[in-house]
């Protein structure tokens, strides 16, 4: 069986939890005592129905102010696939949540209230989504009973979208009309909208091909450990612990190990459940080379003919997910692909307009949920890729010196 | 390209990568280990994480001291078997000295005293990341839960103002007298866990198997009779056919009606049921938020 990570997003009450709900319900994934217990709640709380909204809002504050604040995951399951959802926070301030819970999903799902249209929220995230690099994209148009379920709504929304979208790029767009309350073309088909022809939320979720998403041309081995057991038994064993970010690797494969330049052969690839003969992404393997070279954490093994850009300059689409703006000319500690430096913000070139995906060039402070392109000096060279070509090689975080927090997510262009 | 990994293979190869990555980032990390079947996972994932190499980090069991006798003798066996260093952290301890009072009543358990014990132990040996078995959909606030989950100076959780987590870039780095928590299972289900036990043989503990125990049935959870649990009046003990589905201090782990004796049966019966995992948790059962309130005092 695969496994498909997906993340929801769309603004506040457009009714992203009660769709979670319902789908977690509908695939009965929701246990009895869960749901007597939301039941409760609904009662205590005088919603008039079963509040399925209250499944996935885990922390008290969350069910006093009847919103999401942090990204919850979800685990379901159906016959044909296991599911892994990040149910992300609306809310205009918790936006950073949203940028977390779509940088490993394979497929997004963008809500929109049928009342209210394509909104600057909608925008963003979509925006978003699409800078994250996830191809696929189910907008659900959601609360089409309060619209009378007419067509000419959805499809007035389907138009703002696409003419919105036309400028960012999403391979795989789908629309659906749902009523997450009442379950309509969520899971089942819709009775009362016989306009609508194409499949259900969940047909799309358990249909949609994602296994081709990795990169398995360009070989990438980020150098997360090195196993040295110094034992009897092993006593020159020297591997290289990590995992495959790009590519395949074989023994005998002829590799070259940044940023010292050296060549040298895969000699094993070594896991627990004995040797393997080949290793591809996302495999979490050890391997061993056929000469001693100084090799550490942070190091990237990649193949002579294909190497990662190595430089100290970087140019980064940056999303600021941090309290305290960014500091033009401040410093940062960088962190990417298992390997840690400091660096230095050299220029922000341009901010996003991301209503209009204009860029703003006479106004570039960026601030909390600002994106922007940005460049970076670091005080030693990364190993990276052209983030749509490597979403491992390709991404960074920056972390703010003396609170230690993740102030920003960067993507290599 | 048919480059395909299987659910389990994938949720492996996370786990072993962030396993390493606490390994690559801390300098004294410890992996909390109760002799359950979460614990038991991660202690494997861990050993394929280094191998050819030892651990690079000692176990450590918060003791209750109200234990399930067979957890124990299972986690003596394990532990001698796998030549890993092993540390007790005893609740009893705590109680004697004072750090913490004992809660009275028939409704009494340790669950909650474990808290104290596991932050005196952090400090006493200058831990500076635990990693555990607690996975995401456990339970509502855990779902919440980050790969690495920062913790101050306190041991609090603040779940208002987690760190993002982006990509599979876990930002470690933290001040002095703060620590981690690391949940390397966190995307694993109940049932993907006894998948891979099932498919990797691992030993697990006999009560995890049906038997027949007697019970005491309160608020709709059977307890198991044991010098540890206080009698209501009015309260009968009965024989039932029962096995654990969680395994936690003997005070306020349900047992669970069931007949499955093998690991497929298990995997069989969770597969279908319709009830959760921590339905039997007494503990769960205080309040609505009681989990979301004790990981904010430390609690795993």
């Amino acid at each position: 069986m695969d496994l498909l990570k997906f993340v929801t997003a769309g603004s506040v009450d457009d009714g992203k939890s009660t769709l979670i709900g319902r789908l977690l319900y509908d695939t009965k994934t929701i246990f009895e005592d869960t749901l007597e217990q939301v039941k409760m709640s609904s009662e205590r709380r005088g919603d008039g129905h079963t509040n399925l909204a209250l499944v996935t809002d885990g922390l008290r504050a969350e069910r006093e102010q009847g919103i999401t604040i942090d990204v919850a995951y979800r685990y379901f399951a159906t016959p044909k696939r296991k599911f892994i959802l990040a149910d992300t926070p609306g809310h205009i301030q918790y936006t950073r949540n949203m940028v977390t819970g779509a940088s490993n999903a394979d497929l997004a799902i963008v809500m929109i209230d049928a009342r209210h249209g394509v909104i600057e929220q909608t925008k963003r995230h979509s925006f978003i989504v699409s800078l994250l690099g996830i191809k696929h994209v189910v907008v659900a148009i959601n609360k089409m009973d309060l619209v009378d379920f007419k067509e000419e709504v959805f499809e007035q929304i389907k138009s703002d979208y696409l003419s919105f979208t036309s400028k960012i790029s999403i391979p795989d767009l789908r629309f659906v009309p749902m009523s997450a309350l009442d379950g309509d073309n969520v899971v089942d088909r819709s009775t009362k909208m016989e306009w609508y022809q194409g499949p259900t939320l969940l047909y799309i979720l358990e249909n949609v091909q994602v296994s081709n998403d990795h990169n398995f041309v360009d070989s990438r081995f980020p150098v997360q450990y090195v196993v040295r057991p110094m034992s009897n038994e092993h006593h020159d064993f020297r591997g290289y612990a990590g995992r495959v970010a790009g590519g395949v690797f074989k023994p005998g494969d002829e590799v070259t190990v940044l940023p010292s330049g050296f060549g040298t052969k895969v000699k094993a690839i070594h896991t627990f459940d004995g040797e393997i003969e080949e290793a591809f992404p996302p495999m979490s393997v050890t391997i061993t080379l056929e000469d001693e070279i100084d090799i550490s954490r942070g190091d990237m093994i990649a193949k002579p003919n294909n190497k990662p850009v190595s430089s100290q300059d970087v140019d980064l689409m940056l999303c600021w997910l941090g309290e305290r703006p960014l500091i033009p000319g401040g410093k940062y500690m960088v962190m990417h692909a298992n390997n840690d430096a400091r660096c230095m913000i050299k220029e922000v070139v341009y901010k996003m307009d991301i209503n209009t995906l204009h860029r703003v060039e006479d106004d570039k402070s960026i601030r909390m949920n600002d994106i922007g392109r940005v460049r970076i000096r670091t005080t030693k060279p990364l190993h990276g890729d052209i983030y749509s070509k490597n979403r491992f090689t390709g991404s960074l975080i920056l972390v703010e010196e003396g609170t230690n927090n993740t102030v920003a997510a960067g993507i290599i262009i | 390209m048919s480059y395909r990994l299987s659910h389990l293979k994938q949720l492996e190869a996370e786990s072993i990568y962030v396993i390493r990555e606490v390994a690559a980032q801390f300098e004294n990390p410890v992996l909390l280990f109760s002799g359950g079947k979460d614990s038991i996972v991660v202690l494997h994932l861990a050993r394929k994480a280094f191998y050819p190499a030892k651990l690079p980090f000692p176990i450590m069991h918060v003791d209750t001291g109200h234990n399930f006798e067979e957890t124990i003798k299972f986690r003596d066996t394990l532990v001698e078997k796998l030549g890993v260093k092993l540390i007790v952290a005893s609740v009893q301890d705590s109680i004697d000295q004072g750090k913490v009072v004992e809660e009275t009543g028939v409704n009494a358990s340790r669950n909650g005293l474990q808290s104290v014990t596991l932050m005196d132990a952090i400090e006493h040996y200058k831990f500076d990341c635990a990693l555990g078995g607690a996975r995401r959909d456990e339970e509502k606030a855990r779902a919440k839960e980050r790969f690495f989950s920062h913790r101050d100076e306190f041991g609090q959780w603040d779940p208002k103002n987690q760190r993002p987590e982006l990509w599979s870039i876990f930002n470690g780095k933290k001040n002095f007298g703060e620590h981690f928590r690391a949940f390397p299972i966190s995307n694993w289900t109940e049932l993907d866990v006894w998948q891979y036990i099932n498919e990797e043989k691992l030993d697990i503990p006999e009560i995890y198997f049906a038997h027949e125990r007697d019970v005491i049935k309160r608020n709709g959870v059977f307890l198991a009779d044991t010098p540890f649990v206080t009698k209501a009046e009015g309260e009968q003990t009965e024989k039932r056919m029962v096995r654990f589905r969680t395994i936690g201090d003997a005070t306020c782990t349900g047992a669970w009606e069931s007949e499955a004796a093998t690991i497929e049966e298990i995997v069989e019966e969770i597969s279908v049921t319709r009830l959760a995992e921590r339905a039997s948790r007494a503990d769960d059962k205080r309040s609505e938020s009681a989990m979301e309130d004790r990981k904010k005092q430390g609690y795993f």
